[in-house]
């Protein structure tokens, strides 16, 4: 396979985060669900979190049985198909977004649903409509040849993901095929808030970095600033979801004044973990990344 | 036996290497769930190589399950309907009153191989959840068991039956409120703690290596079948017949047959009201291939790959999905799937209850309903089989609420 031509989606992604990188940031990853209340509501977020400082956003395509979400993201994607949001919507909200923002989208998305669309035709899709790159939960690594060449033939960042149960040479493996960036998952369990991160996570990081070039990016549990400063002395950046999430409920069904609320509450939030994430340049270590 | 066994091509040497039925099954799940799966993999296979397993598993089969069960025959029934000879292979004389506990036991005994003291479950029509409840005490293992919130009302008397025996069960509130969501919050809960529990699962469905497992300890139903032909027959049967949710009683019924030439295999799903989307739960014969709960198969859901709302009157049915095996089975054309309605069901439990003095589960009506229609078209020498693999002391009180004649039983 040729590699991603320079004008490649995963080209807009591996710049956004190098930028960062050289500038010693924390990157800040916002998930949001795609269609929780709307898509116009959701797009109007994407703007809120660009202007905080987010890094990247990773946009939830919803879907009716998400085994590896807690259930915030399960409640918000329930509410997204209950409002009618649709693969379609999906693509044009994504179109919209990336056509007036500067900050790449990456779309999390269950295996079922591009399977039902069919690999290639959901790659190319997700391509045009301007996503660079693709995180899917359910898809382990000996599934994933054919998607896994569709993305490279699309330009698509094909996102993987380790978690703490991931045996090492397996957590290898998998960091050396992640393209765009590594999803280091800091628990094991489903998405949601953790009071507390694991003892290790710092040790694995470490360790997953030497196994690839690409960014590598803590998701799970993480809500605040301070784990945002506790991971960013070792990760490349973190991705918060759960924690943003659990606000969109109150901006649907009401009027104009609860939405500008949400997306106060979203701007506020992730400003303080993009805050957060550059008063933790200080300390970090291995801050040459690659 | 007669030239009737040869063996076909290889119908029963799936899955391979990576849980491949064909193309269906493969393992659809979180990276969190792979090393746990892959450690089962490794554990189903050294038991499978160890004797003492099959022995010590045997002899709970035997002692505590109360195996073999008898092949019936049906003579009233048969004389009714006025064709093939109507047999019956009685799961539900089994311990706790289904076939669901040939699983539970194999996957409890595992589980103790892996040190693993807590185990994880789902149920529909809480057969299953009763099942690993009882292997659970047993066994002496903690146990929680999903379910969903309309199926706790619908199946209250396995509710009891498993609070009763130690475990917890946890309903379920969200989607549907059925096998589905209980299904995810079992895998959900899985995730989280997945170092020291085993999830039990109930059917022939999910990631690899589980459709192999439930297939492998169910297929004591069909080589008992087989064997009892055999021996109370002198032939096979020309048809054999099962019901299809998730499908673990069909496949472990018809497992042993697949490469018997000349019997006929039907798998009977849930017509539901209609064949109209969200009115059936007949995934094999309205659905088309996808990915649920971790494997590939046919699955009911809409043009953006959404689970569809499915609906059947047999909570054990309520599944818009069905394992992989039968996928590969129904592309192969070597079983028939086919569905009948709740109210061909219905009228099926009716006549078994008062021609044969058996309350089958509504599960299993679903097959007898089948049969019974059929069986009228084939000539007398003919022999169906069908799996009893329930009984209906479960859906008494639902059907007779349904029948309309709750008011009686309460003042009976």
């Amino acid at each position: 396979m040729a590699e991603a031509a320079v004008d490649a989606p995963i080209t807009k992604l591996a710049a956004a985060l190098a930028q960062r990188e050289k500038a010693g940031d924390v990157v800040v990853a916002p998930f949001l669900t795609a269609g929780d209340p709307d898509m116009d509501f959701t797009f109007e977020a994407l703007e809120a979190a660009q202007a905080a400082g987010a890094t990247l956003c990773e946009l939830g395509v919803p879907y009716s049985d998400p085994i590896a979400d807690g259930p915030v993201i399960q409640a918000s994607y329930t509410r997204a198909l209950n409002a009618g949001a649709s693969l379609e919507g999906v693509f044009g909200l994504a179109s919209r977004a990336s056509a007036q923002l500067s900050m790449p989208l990456v779309a999390m998305t269950s295996y079922s649903i591009i399977f039902r669309r069919g690999i290639d035709r959901f790659a190319g899709e997700a391509a045009t409509s301007g996503l660079t790159g693709l995180i899917v939960p359910d898809l382990p690594i000996e599934e994933s040849a054919a998607l896994s060449k569709a993305c490279r033939q699309s330009g698509l960042a094909l996102v993987r993901l380790v978690t703490p149960t991931t045996p090492p040479e397996r957590a290898a493996r998998i960091a050396s095929e992640s393209t765009g960036f590594l999803y280091c998952v800091s628990v094991a369990g489903v998405t949601g808030e953790r009071v507390s991160l694991p003892q290790q996570l710092k040790d694995r990081v470490l360790w997953l970095k030497e196994q690839t070039d690409v960014p590598i990016l803590v998701g799970f549990g993480i809500s605040r600033p301070e784990q945002v400063r506790e991971v960013g002395e070792v990760a490349d950046g973190v991705i918060v979801g759960s924690a943003l999430v659990r606000h969109l409920e109150a901006a649907g069904g009401s009027g104009s004044d609860a939405r500008q609320a949400v997306l106060a509450t979203i701007a506020s939030h992730v400003g303080d973990l993009v805050t957060a994430g550059g008063s933790a340049r200080g300390s970090r270590t291995g801050g040459d990344g690659r | 036996m007669a030239s009737s066994t040869a063996v076909q091509p290889p119908y029963s040497r799936v899955p391979d290497q990576l849980g491949r039925f064909g193309e269906y099954g493969g393992r659809y799940v979180p990276e969190t769930l792979s090393a746990a799966l892959d450690e089962l993999e490794q554990a189903y296979a050294d038991a499978a190589a160890d004797p003492a397993f099959q022995r010590e598993l045997d002899d709970l089969l035997r002692r505590f399950v109360g195996r073999e069960t008898p092949l019936l025959f049906a003579n009233r029934l048969t004389e009714h309907v006025g064709g093939a000879q109507i047999y019956f292979k009685r799961e539900d004389l089994s311990h706790t009153g289904a076939h669901k506990i040939n699983n539970t036991l194999g996957q409890g005994l595992l589980a103790l191989r892996m040190g693993k003291r807590r185990i994880i479950a789902e149920t529909g029509a809480g057969q299953h959840g009763v099942a690993t409840a009882t292997a659970c005490a047993r066994f002496g293992l903690e146990c929680v068991v999903y379910m969903g919130a309309e199926d706790v009302r619908r199946q209250a008397p396995n509710v009891r039956n498993m609070r009763l025996m130690g475990a917890e069960v946890r309903p379920v509130e969200s989607g549907s409120r059925t096998l589905r969501d209980a299904i995810n919050d079992a895998m959900r809960d899985w995730m989280g703690s997945v170092e020291t529990s085993h999830y039990i699962i109930g059917s022939v469905v999910g990631p690899h290596p589980f459709p192999k497992i439930v297939r492998d300890f169910q297929s004591v139903i069909g080589r008992e079948t087989v064997a009892q032909c055999e021996h109370d027959l002198g032939r096979m049967p020309e048809v054999v017949v099962a019901c299809v949710g998730g499908g673990s009683n069909a496949a472990g019924m018809f497992y042993p047959f697949v490469d018997i030439d000349g019997v006929r295999l039907v798998g009977v799903e849930a017509g539901g009201h209609s064949a109209s989307p969200g009115s059936h739960a007949a995934s094999l014969s309205h659905g088309q291939p996808g990915v649920l709960h971790g494997s590939l198969s046919y699955v009911l859901q809409n043009q953006d790959g959404q689970t569809s709302d499915v609906h059947s009157v047999s909570a054990g049915l309520d599944y818009p999905g069905v394992g992989p095996e039968h996928a590969y089975w129904r592309d192969a054309g070597r079983v028939d799937y086919t569905s009948v309605t709740d109210a061909e069901a219905l009228d099926a439990f009716d006549l078994v209850a008062r021609q044969e003095g058996i309350l089958p589960a509504l599960e299993t009506s679903h097959a007898l309903a089948w049969t019974i229609r059929e069986a009228a078209k084939m000539p007398p020498e003919a022999v169906i089989v069908v799996c009893l693999s329930g009984r209906g002391d479960k859906d008494a009180a639902e059907i007779a609420r349904l029948r309309g004649f709750s008011e009686d039983m309460s003042h009976g």
